[in-house]
């Protein structure tokens, strides 16, 4: 048997005096921990309850899903990106299928691109309502994520309508969707929207400025809007530090450009301003659905390659897309061939998450659960 | 501490609307209804015309499956010699494991014959590794059920039918524009 080196029930060592200076203790959080949403494993030399230094490590859920593309066909690799950022399937979609469209030149049918916003959008708001829950938790407070949870069950109802899953669709295609609508689609929406618009309405209320939460995340994580870009930040992270920087505005993709909405910013870059964006990102990502289906134009949603093999030409691409959790990029390498001959992802969680060394160190342990939970991150993008 | 309180409160009303109405289902107990087109395990379906499987066993689905999760044969189709069935080739073989199933439904968008569908089935856990590798009569009965439950229609079909409305309301309409010439031509 292998003698343990560190013995956990001793007490301090026997030769320490009586008022010894503090030690440093080590203290592994992690990976099955609950609140690093999912398996995020960090290190933490703690002083007391004080955070000396954090050392992350990442790739427990490393599945080489960069590999795996290389192996696949460009039709199969969307089942693939499904799975990277678990909770925003239909926005991963997107950019591996704008990729793959600016390669080979594709117009995407009207209606489509319409379907893909709807669908992009409600993903984002069912992906803030995820949030909500889980800082509520990290925060201390239970009832938020029943509030946040029966709303994104009923966006995730409609997913199924639509897409028939839950949550990996696989229904957007290389130049379309994957088959058309259910007739009854844009009635769907019209009864969701105000149900969706009351409980997001109530997430806010029941949390966003109440005292207690208030007083664990004001001023908690506080980063600035300099060093959130010099660490990659992107999405509400980088828009809680008071950048005004959304790749939808910055850079239109799809149809953005004919929407009118607001990019919120935060002022102080603490915990609290990541989460306010966010919940405004769900009021504007509401009005971004009313606006979409009022423009909605009539047509077919398929794609015209149909059920071709596909075989792009020879090249290089960069598509990035607006994620619930930051910019989402997708590189992709064609050498001509019915497989991508090399395809890296861009992953907001990933770069947020870099920035942890810096927002822990010296903080509460306490409170490096409500900093890693308003970075919100997803462990399926961050180790790919 | 007014924050609190209004956030309490809201909590006791929905405590109240949740009592008369409630949200959560007692799920194995009172199953969730899927919606129609909800992706389930794949499942064979059953040419009820011909008492045949619709599979002919040509391993398009299998080639397209990006976990590699099936495998399958076909045989000469004793029916086709003794001139009942149209199909030449029938599955003589077909094995899914339902473990390595992704659910992606690439199998069904490929499959020329429409002898594939997403069933609603999805229940199906088992203690052993292995125990989800269901051979064709399983399959079959799977798909016989969701045809039963669904009122299947083959997507050929269905395709064909509206491409057939689509050429009857062309022709209407250039029967009517012959019509008004000839109508014309006539005065
Ligand atoms: S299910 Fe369809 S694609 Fe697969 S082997 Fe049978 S006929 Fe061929
Ligand atoms: S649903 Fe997808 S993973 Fe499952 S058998 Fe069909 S193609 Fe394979």
């Amino acid at each position: 048997m292998v003698e343990s080196q560190i013995d956990i029930t001793a007490g301090p060592p026997p030769d320490a005096p009586p008022n010894a200076e503090p030690v440093e203790m080590l203290l592994n959080m992690g990976p099955q921990h609950p609140s690093t949403h999912g398996v995020f494993r960090m290190v933490l030399w703690v002083d007391g309850e004080k955070i000396v230094a954090v050392e992350p490590h990442i790739g427990y859920l490393h599945r080489g899903s960069e590999k795996l593309c290389e192996g696949e066909q460009y039709h199969q690799v969307i089942t693939l990106f499904d799975r990277l950022d678990y909770v925003a399937n239909f926005n991963n979609e997107l950019v591996y299928c704008q990729a793959v469209e600016k390669l080979m030149g594709l117009t995407v049918p009207e209606r489509a691109e319409y379907v893909r916003v709807i669908l992009c959008e409600l993903n984002r708001i069912a992906s803030h309502l995820l949030y909500v829950g889980t800082i509520g938790l990290d925060a201390g407070a239970m009832t938020p994520t029943m509030f946040a949870f029966r709303g994104r069950e009923r966006i995730q109802a409609l997913f199924e309508a639509v897409s028939g899953a839950r949550m990996m669709h696989n229904y957007f295609r290389i130049g379309g969707l994957k088959e058309e609508l259910p007739d009854n689609f844009e009635q769907l929406i019209r009864d969701l929207l105000p149900l969706l618009r009351e409980d997001v309405a109530e997430s806010d209320k029941i949390l966003t400025f109440n005292e207690i939460f208030l007083s664990r995340l004001k001023d908690v994580g506080r980063i600035s809007a300099e060093d959130a870009i010099d660490f990659g930040f992107t999405g509400p992270c980088l828009r809680g530090c008071g950048v005004e920087y959304d790749v939808r505005k910055a850079q239109p993709y799809s149809v953005y450009d004919r929407f009118d909405f607001d990019v919120p910013v935060g002022l102080d870059g603490d915990c609290w301003d990541r989460h306010w964006v966010r919940i405004q990102e769900m009021y504007e990502s509401l009005s971004i659905v009313e606006q979409a289906l009022a423009q909605m134009p009539g047509g077919s949603v398929a794609s015209s390659l149909g059920r071709r093999l596909i075989r792009p030409p020879a090249g290089e691409v960069y598509a990035r897309a607006e994620n619930p959790r930051g910019e989402m990029g997708v590189h992709l390498v064609s050498k001509g061939a019915d497989r991508p001959y090399r395809l890296k992802v861009r992953p907001p969680s990933f770069c947020n998450l870099s920035a942890i060394k810096y927002l822990l160190k010296d903080s509460w342990i306490a409170d490096s659960v409500v900093i890693l939970g308003s970075l919100d991150i997803v462990l399926g993008e961050v180790d790919r | 501490m007014l924050n609190s309180v209004k956030g309490m409160l809201l909590t006791l009303a929905s405590t109240f609307t949740g009592l008369r109405r409630p949200v959560t289902r007692q799920y194995p107990t009172v199953p969730t209804p899927v919606q129609p087109r909800f992706m389930g395990f794949p499942a064979l379906t059953w040419d009820n015309g011909v008492n045949e499987p619709y599979c002919t066993g040509c391993m398009v689905c299998i080639r397209n499956c990006p976990t590699q999760c099936m495998s399958a044969s076909m045989m000469d189709n004793p029916l086709n010699a003794e001139g009942q069935s149209s199909r030449r080739k029938i599955v003589d073989y077909f094995e899914i494991n339902l473990n390595r199933c992704i659910l992606c439904g690439i199998c069904v968008e490929v499959c020329n014959f429409d002898a594939i569908v997403m069933s609603h089935e999805h229940e199906m856990s088992t203690y052993e590794r292995n125990g989800d590798r269901v051979n064709l009569p399983a399959l079959l009965e799977i798909g016989q059920k969701y045809q039963r439950e669904t009122t299947w229609i083959p997507p050929t079909v269905l395709a064909k039918a509206k491409k057939d409305a689509e050429d009857a309301a062309k022709a209407a309409e250039a029967a009517k524009v012959e019509a008004a010439a000839a109508v014309e031509g006539g005065e």
